[in-house]
């Protein structure tokens, strides 16, 4: 390259760089675009192609964006760019401890006097409220519910019924186990998370009374060592030859494509899963509740506060992040969000139809079981070993067959114990 | 005329310049971050996120109280068997293949050595991705492999059992990185001249004889490269055992390794919040494992090495 080039290519870097500056320093003139950082990146087409657009034909001067991180990095994602300040105005909030701590660091504007939070009752709120109640600081966007769908084409060819009672429950699994080549449970340990969401929390509520366990264990009048808990990884134990071969091996994805090829009977879900069924099989598929253990009348389910929205402390767009906000507070939202996502189900007092079948079989719980939240997401994993993540670890043992039923129970407790006053 | 001995050397200011830009690189991205991670490591953190200093508290916590020391030298333990089975196999099986890529004798040699680096140069996202379909119980096709040469019997869920996982991963890893000895073997390998093998053969060596006294000897220093270097790798891998087992490196941590240790402690994970300053402690442990790694390979190993003037 002779000098002369060169000397030309420097001039051209420095016009681009001009311009770059320019078109910089315009859009932070502007102002106005209000970015929401979330783990959901499954929803990005919702965001993008309905909700976002339905928000802008009432208020067209606010531009937003939808930035989801996967969801396993989000929460390192958002705290490495909380700590940078580059993080975006909008943030969706985990249940709970996670969003307690970003709100005890100051990321996390009180959002007490939002307009349209009376919406909301206090057990929508609890999941992003201060220890006391008296602070809010992210708005409840929806919750997700535990039970089992089931591929109805292979009930009926197997001339089976919704079992209700847990009896009924290994009934069923053991016809599909002899008469046929369909996998019984679906379920798979990879990915540990499901062990615990879709076995351990699904199965509990019924076992430690819906709300009273948790409360009994953030007070430390039960243990987790007590039989209410034993029981529940009993219950789990009696899984493993129902389970998929290689079910160690088994991820996530693996099960939901495996119930979708329609090589399995029963899918331990979460109502999330609807949507992705919703998309990928092509048969009949309806849904059960948690069955209950025999002669227990009432039963219980978890319908967990999973998924709030919070305004960036740090955010320079406060005033456009609190219209956005008190738009999502309302019906229309709530409407949209609850019809283009079956599955989350919004916990506003708003009246709302919900057209998808599955998905309202799931809502229709609310009305014949008690409610719960998952028993180690508030307070119980604030600590080192942590709840979450040991009910995890021991819960997928017990599944594979590596653990005992009680020695998962007291290993559980043993973590409890080494920091948590009550327990000790 | 001046000689040459006359001219007083000018100050080399151009070799500053040259070197500035790659210091000043080095400096800010690499020693300020691992020199603030030592200070960060003597520090305890808050709820409000004020930080305060605790001296060794953290490395004390991580060493001896059974919440902390039982998650490190477990993680330890499996990165030890981990760097053990990439000694006994990746670096030999390099050996194997720079030496049946160096024969005169074989055909396409340059077409083996392309195939068998590619994959050093896949993401290890797509390698975990790719071995964990392979190995699949339900729609890989290894089940049906080891059925057709008859030990179908043996198939099991490897990457998902206590008793296999790591030892599964460590073999995935292996078969990922073990075109670099090989490579390195190999250049090695085309710089013995050939009078040597030649002079072997007029003595009456035969191959065996050639290998063992002359080719092993003069590829020993680059043997003891490939070493260190897999040495440092592996006490700093990360990603093939999150990419395929996630951070908490499971079943009950039989995959856990330092560097997913580090990743649970430093950023958190699901409901367990994130500690900068533990994180720091244990990213500092791993810096000293690894530099006394180092210099006990320089102080013992590099120093009895016979460098051969060829």
């Amino acid at each position: 390259m002779s000098f002369l080039t060169i000397k030309g290519a420097f001039r051209h870097m420095a016009k681009i760089g001009v311009g770059v500056f320019a078109l910089a320093t315009l859009t932070a003139e502007a102002g106005d675009k209000l970015v929401i950082e979330s783990w959901r990146n499954d929803d990005a087409k919702v965001w993008n192609d309905v909700i976002i657009p339905a928000f802008n034909k009432s208020h067209p001067d606010i531009k937003v964006t939808f930035s989801p991180t996967p969801p396993a990095d989000y929460n390192s994602a958002l705290q490495a760019k909380l700590q940078a300040g580059t993080a975006g105005d909008l943030i969706t909030c985990r249940p709970f401890d996670v969003s307690l701590a970003l709100y005890q660091k100051g990321n996390l504007e009180k959002l007490n006097d939002l307009e349209g939070m009376n919406n909301f009752p206090d057990v929508a709120k609890t999941a992003w409220s201060t220890d006391d109640g008296k602070d809010v600081f992210c708005l409840p966007m929806a919750s997700v519910i535990h039970g089992y769908i089931y591929n109805k084409e292979i009930f009926k060819e197997l001339g089976l019924s919704v079992p209700k009672t847990e009896s009924d429950f290994f009934k069923v699994l053991e016809k599909i186990k002899d008469e046929s080549r369909y996998t019984p449970l679906v379920m798979g340990t990879a990915d540990q998370w499901e062990a615990a969401t879709m076995g351990f929390q699904n199965v509990g509520p019924n076992y430690w009374k819906g709300e009273e366990g948790p409360k009994a264990l953030i007070d430390g009048k039960e243990k987790l060592t007590d039989p209410e808990y034993v029981k529940v990884w009993e219950h789990l134990a009696k899984w493993k030859p129902f389970l998929g071969r290689g079910y160690q091996a088994q991820k996530y994805a693996d099960s939901q494509n495996l119930f979708t090829l329609g090589r399995g009977a029963i899918y331990p879900a979460g109502s999330w899963d609807i949507t992705t069924f919703n998309e990928q099989a092509d048969f009949q598929f309806g849904a059960f509740p948690p069955p209950t253990p025999d002669g227990q009348k009432t039963c219980y389910i978890s319908d967990h506060t999973d998924i709030g929205i919070g305004l960036n402390a740090a955010s320079a767009n406060k005033k456009e992040a609190r219209i956005f906000l008190s738009w999502m507070a309302g019906s229309e939202f709530a409407e949209l969000y609850a019809n283009q996502l079956p599955g989350f189900f919004p916990l506003g007092n708003h009246k709302i139809s919900i057209k998808d079948p599955v998905a309202s079989e799931f809502l229709s719980w609310r009305g014949q079981c008690e409610q719960t939240i998952r028993n180690s997401y508030q307070i119980l994993s604030r600590g080192t070993p942590n709840m979450e993540n040991q009910l995890w670890n021991v819960t997928v043992q017990v599944l594979n067959g590596s653990m005992e039923p009680k020695a998962a129970a007291e290993e559980v407790e043993k973590g409890l114990k080494t920091w948590y006053q009550p327990h000790m | 005329m001046m000689t040459h001995s006359d001219i007083r050397k000018p100050f080399p200011w151009h070799i500053l310049v040259f070197l500035a830009p790659g210091l000043l690189i080095y400096l800010t991205v690499s020693v300020y971050p691992l020199l603030d991670t030592l200070r960060l490591g003597f520090f305890s953190e808050d709820k409000s996120g004020a930080t305060f200093f605790v001296g060794m508290q953290n490395y004390a916590n991580l060493l001896f109280s059974e919440v902390w020391s039982e998650p490190f030298w477990n993680a330890l333990k499996n990165n030890l068997m981990f760097f053990v089975i990439h000694m006994l196999l990746q670096n030999p099986i390099g050996l194997l293949l720079a030496l049946l890529l160096s024969s005169p004798r074989l055909r396409l040699s340059g077409t083996y050595r392309t195939l068998l680096f590619m994959p050093t140069m896949l993401s290890v996202v797509i390698v975990g991705f790719v071995w964990q379909l392979l190995l699949s119980p339900l729609w890989g096709i290894s089940e049906d492999f080891m059925y057709n040469i008859g030990l179908g019997d043996y198939f099991d869920a490897w990457l998902g059992k206590e008793g296999t996982a790591l030892v599964t991963l460590s073999l995935i890893s292996v078969w990922q990185f073990v075109g670099i000895p090989m490579m390195l073997i190999y250049a090695a390998l085309l710089n013995i001249p050939e009078d040597l093998n030649d002079a072997g053969v007029v003595d009456g060596a035969n191959s065996w004889q050639i290998f063992w006294n002359i080719k092993l000897p003069l590829l020993l220093p680059t043997i003891s490269m490939v070493s260190i270097l897999t040495f440092v790798a592996n006490f700093n891998a990360f990603e093939l055992i999150y990419a395929v087992k996630g951070a908490l490196a499971g079943p009950n941590f039989s995959s856990d390794i330092m560097g997913t240790l580090f990743y649970r402690t430093f950023f958190g994970f699901q409901l367990q919040q994130g500690s900068p300053t533990m994180g720091a402690a244990v990213a500092t442990l791993m810096f000293l494992i690894i530099l006394i790694g180092v210099a006990i390979y320089l102080f013992f190993v590099q120093r009895r090495i016979q460098r051969f003037q060829l």
